[in-house]
């Protein structure tokens, strides 16, 4: 989906918060959503994927004003709802107040059908492909043409991991892009290395 | 109710709403205060950025490591006792030299090789550094106080899937010859995820 997430090339934001060796955690219910979420996985409540695609299922204005772990306690919420742990209406009598949950899940999708192999020093262009659901696409890089630099190990194609559908592990291509074609004239000079799976990838 | 997010001031706060989660997953007989003592020792004890500079330290002291972590990062991390977890099928290893720089981001989310870099601080994971790592890397490592001369290239590690990163500093001269377990305490979790530089290098 092209939601608030997607953030890589966007433009208007200012300097990075940056501190060295920053806390990874600053409160004891940060630590709580963190562990919580991933008990919810080893449960096999959810996957990585549902997991990832309900926090950007949140409302874009809620995502932008939430922390973190705000955004990791409203994922695992709204899916213990979905999956039929608990109602809404009861995690707010629970909660004592209003509980704000991710947006409606919409249809999953397969990989892609004609789907191809690629090697190393292959030409490829990213498929101009619009999606509503989870895809691990960044926008940057839809229509843009790289270079395979290697294929790395198949994961389970997370378009359908995401949606409850069956996902067959699909290779995945380590593809360099220049910011030059990315970005014309408009990006600091340097190689981005993004992690593409065969699905999105079409010959150049 | 609608499903979008009103600030309103019945909102219940994020703690309420944590202790909400808590209760459910212990109706269901998840044991959630035993989860969150365990990840309080995982993430406190295990996952520590330690572990990556060890790492770092082997190869720059050992060669044959330093081959075998740059084919196969999660293979050398086992080699040295460290886990990472199942969905991270891979780690790659990523060499710094005076004239190549790397630089780990995920624009999507918050991917990181957790298990051995150590958890992802704020930065990381804000919209800042998420949106403009990828576009104006150059501008943005100067911004945080790495000002890289013009003839380092650089090369920019979007994390979008579950295969994973660390970036191998560049070893700084001064510091050939000393001992590994010292080499390891000079490598830092921004270090290997790309953000500065070890020091004299």
């Amino acid at each position: 989906m092209d939601g608030i997430h997607d953030l890589g090339g966007r433009q208007g934001f200012g300097t990075v918060r940056y501190g060295r060796d920053a806390a990874v955690f600053h409160e004891e219910w940060e630590r709580k959503a963190n562990a919580l979420y991933g008990l919810a996985v080893r449960h096999g409540v959810f996957n990585m994927d549902e997991y990832r695609h309900a926090i950007e299922r949140m409302s874009p204005r809620h995502y932008m004003s939430a922390s973190y772990y705000e955004r990791t306690l409203t994922s695992l919420a709204t899916l213990l709802v979905e999956k039929g742990l608990v109602t809404r209406e009861e995690l707010e009598k629970l909660a004592g107040g209003t509980f704000p949950l991710s947006g409606p899940i919409t249809p999953g999708r397969s990989n892609a059908a004609d789907r191809q192999p690629f090697k190393a020093g292959d030409k490829v262009r990213v498929r101009n492909d619009f999606f509503g659901g989870h895809i691990r696409l960044p926008a940057y890089i839809r229509g843009k043409q790289g270079i395979v630099v290697r294929e790395t190990p198949a994961y389970p194609f997370p378009d359908a991991h995401a949606h409850g559908i069956h996902a067959a592990d699909e290779p995945t291509y380590d593809v360099a892009f220049k910011t030059e074609d990315l970005w014309p004239n408009a990006s600091d000079s340097a190689t981005v290395h993004v992690g593409v799976f065969q699905s999105y990838l079409l010959t150049a | 109710m609608s499903q979008n997010h009103q600030m309103s001031a019945d909102q219940a706060s994020v703690l309420k709403r944590i202790e909400a989660i808590e209760s459910v997953m212990s109706a269901q007989g998840m044991e959630p205060a035993a989860a969150v003592e365990k990840a309080r020792h995982t993430a406190d004890e295990m996952w520590v950025p330690a572990n990556g500079a060890k790492m770092v330290a082997k190869a720059w002291t050992d060669p044959a490591y330093r081959s075998r972590l740059l084919a196969d990062g999660k293979a050398a991390a086992a080699e040295l006792g460290f886990d990472m977890p199942p969905h991270h099928r891979f780690l790659v290893a990523l060499e710094n030299t005076p004239n190549l720089h790397n630089v780990i981001v995920c624009t999507l989310c918050s991917c990181t090789a957790f298990s051995i870099i150590g958890l992802p601080p704020d930065w990381y994971k804000d919209l800042e550094y998420r949106a403009r790592a990828v576009r104006e890397s150059r501008t943005v490592l100067k911004e945080m106080g790495l000002d890289l001369p013009a003839t380092t290239e650089i090369k920019v590690w979007d994390t979008t899937t579950d295969t994973r990163y660390m970036v191998i500093p560049h070893q700084p001269p001064e510091t050939i010859g000393w001992p590994e377990d010292k080499l390891a305490s000079i490598v830092t979790k921004e270090s290997m995820i790309g953000v500065e530089r070890l020091m004299g290098s």
